[in-house]
């Protein structure tokens, strides 16, 4: 793989983030690599979920979190004034640990970012966002006999499904996934990830995940994460067979604690 | 090096670990009884090395199954993958050398006593050669020692440089000899054995490379192995 010709989709530079008096980030750089998966891995606390809801400023709904550092996203920083947040959460979208459909027909489900966001003029803009949307998260073929049943009826893996297609409806650049498969069973696990393997030709992925089989699996990238600070971050082949930091290798074969 | 939460995942990798010394063991003790039942034509030594190849055959399937069931279970990851996987290579290894050792014994019978007194210290020199990179490599293996291991790795070609010289021999003996090829051939048999004994510890030492450093032993092994043809 030539990956010097990949280009970085975000640029982490010396990001430090506080919820009140507490650190919760020390010192982090990162690049996320454009059309890979990158996954944040480390123990409960550790700060990759801070890191993950740093990247599109979610955590600005938070009064006490403080973040200090640059975060830029195709060279533009995130947290200068001249954003405009909406428009920053439109490109990088987001995905939950729960599935968190709307509770609203299948179809509004999809549609509804597009909406405020101004882009559908005639109803078949709409159609066609649904279709191509509810097509790329693999839910089509199951749903579309029934777009005007309600959302919050589908299964927990097909929500999970239907909220990928409501993130990927406003063609978002990036997919930010926290532990989007930790209420799922395995086969709806095995649909997301064979899923995440075919967006990441469409878009860049930032994965937190609790299995680190997972992060074996879908990543390209990891980054292991521990009491607030980047401990390792590589290849996920290397990660997983050859990490170069003990912290990391205790971690992952089980033996921190 | 901590220990794994999951004591029973500890547990099984230790029980590995002790079946593969086991295997060693087993292994290392045949190879001195067929080389001892050579040099002396001790037949109830042959028969002995010849019978206890079973053992390290049921440890190395014991082995396998074991490991595979530990993948399954346990999913292992980084230092924990790569020591089972090169557990499962190393109990190849141990079966093989078994199986050569086995093989010298069988030899011994067709040999009858009529190896020319110029080789039989030959051969004893290789049969000690062989052991020491064998006992030396389960002892690198044991202590996951790489410096131990590279040793064994590099000493094979003393090993491989004596199998030449009584390969020349034999083929010496042979010319003169016309009558003699029958038994030299079983001869040349026993010392090539030995010599895949030595190649089968080179191995083993590149696996414990690989199993510590998580790297590839790359560099080309020093050989002087110059008739090796195949």
């Amino acid at each position: 793989m030539s990956e010097n010709k990949i280009a970085n989709k975000y640029q982490v530079r010396d990001v430090n983030v506080f919820y009140g008096d507490k650190q919760a980030l020390f010192n982090i750089e990162v690049d996320v690599l454009e059309n890979q998966v990158t996954a944040l891995i480390g123990p409960s606390g550790c700060g990759k979920s801070t890191l993950l809801r740093c990247l599109n400023r979610m955590n600005d709904v938070i009064d006490v979190c403080k973040i200090s550092g640059d975060i830029l996203l195709d060279g533009q920083d995130i947290y200068s004034k001249k954003i405009d947040v909406v428009e920053l959460r439109a490109r990088v979208g987001m995905v939950f640990q729960k599935p968190n459909p709307f509770p609203k027909s299948i179809y509004d489900n999809v549609v509804y970012g597009p909406k405020i966001h101004g882009m559908i003029e005639h109803k078949s803009d709409g159609d066609e966002i649904v279709e191509t949307s509810l097509k790329r998260a693999g839910l089509w073929e199951e749903v579309k006999d029934r777009l005007d049943s309600p959302g919050t009826g589908l299964s927990g893996g097909q929500q999970q499904r239907l909220c990928i297609a409501r993130a990927i409806a406003v063609s978002p650049e990036v997919i930010l996934m926290d532990e989007p498969c930790s209420a799922l069973d395995p086969i709806a696990t095995a649909r997301i990830e064979e899923l995440i393997d075919e967006l990441k030709e469409k878009f860049t992925i930032v994965i937190v995940t609790h299995s680190m089989q997972q992060a074996a699996r879908v990543s390209q990238k990891t980054a292991f994460f521990h009491l607030g600070k980047l401990v390792e971050f590589g290849d996920t082949d290397q990660i997983f067979t050859n990490p170069h930091n003990q912290q990391t290798q205790d971690y992952i074969t089980g033996r921190y604690g | 090096m901590q220990k794994h939460i999951v004591t029973a995942f500890e547990e099984e990798l230790q029980n590995l670990s002790q079946k593969i010394s086991k295997m060693g063991g087993l292994a290392e003790n045949q190879l001195t009884m067929a080389i001892k039942s050579l040099e002396n034509n001790d037949y109830e030594l042959a028969k002995r090395a010849i019978l206890s190849d079973k053992s390290i055959d049921k440890l190395e399937l014991e082995v396998e199954e074991e490991a595979i069931l530990m993948i399954a279970k346990r999913q292992p990851m980084a230092l924990d993958l790569r020591r089972i996987i090169v557990t499962i290579r190393i109990s190849s290894d141990l079966e093989r050398i078994g199986d050569l050792a086995k093989n010298i014994a069988k030899r011994v019978i067709k040999i009858n006593g009529r190896t020319p007194k110029s080789l039989v210290s030959g051969f004893s020199a290789m049969g000690e050669l062989a052991k020491t990179s064998v006992k030396n490599i389960l002892d690198a293996f044991a202590a996951s020692d790489v410096d131990k291991a590279i040793i064994v790795w590099q000493n094979d070609k003393d090993l491989d440089a004596l199998y030449n010289s009584i390969f020349k021999e034999i083929t010496e003996h042979m010319k003169k000899n016309g009558d003699h090829i029958d038994y030299c051939t079983h001869l040349h048999f026993a010392a090539k054995n030995i010599e895949r004994i030595g190649d089968h510890a080179t191995n083993i030492a590149e696996n414990i490379h690989y199993m510590v450093r998580g790297e590839m032993l790359s560099d080309d092994r020093p050989k002087s192995d110059l008739i090796k043809i195949s």
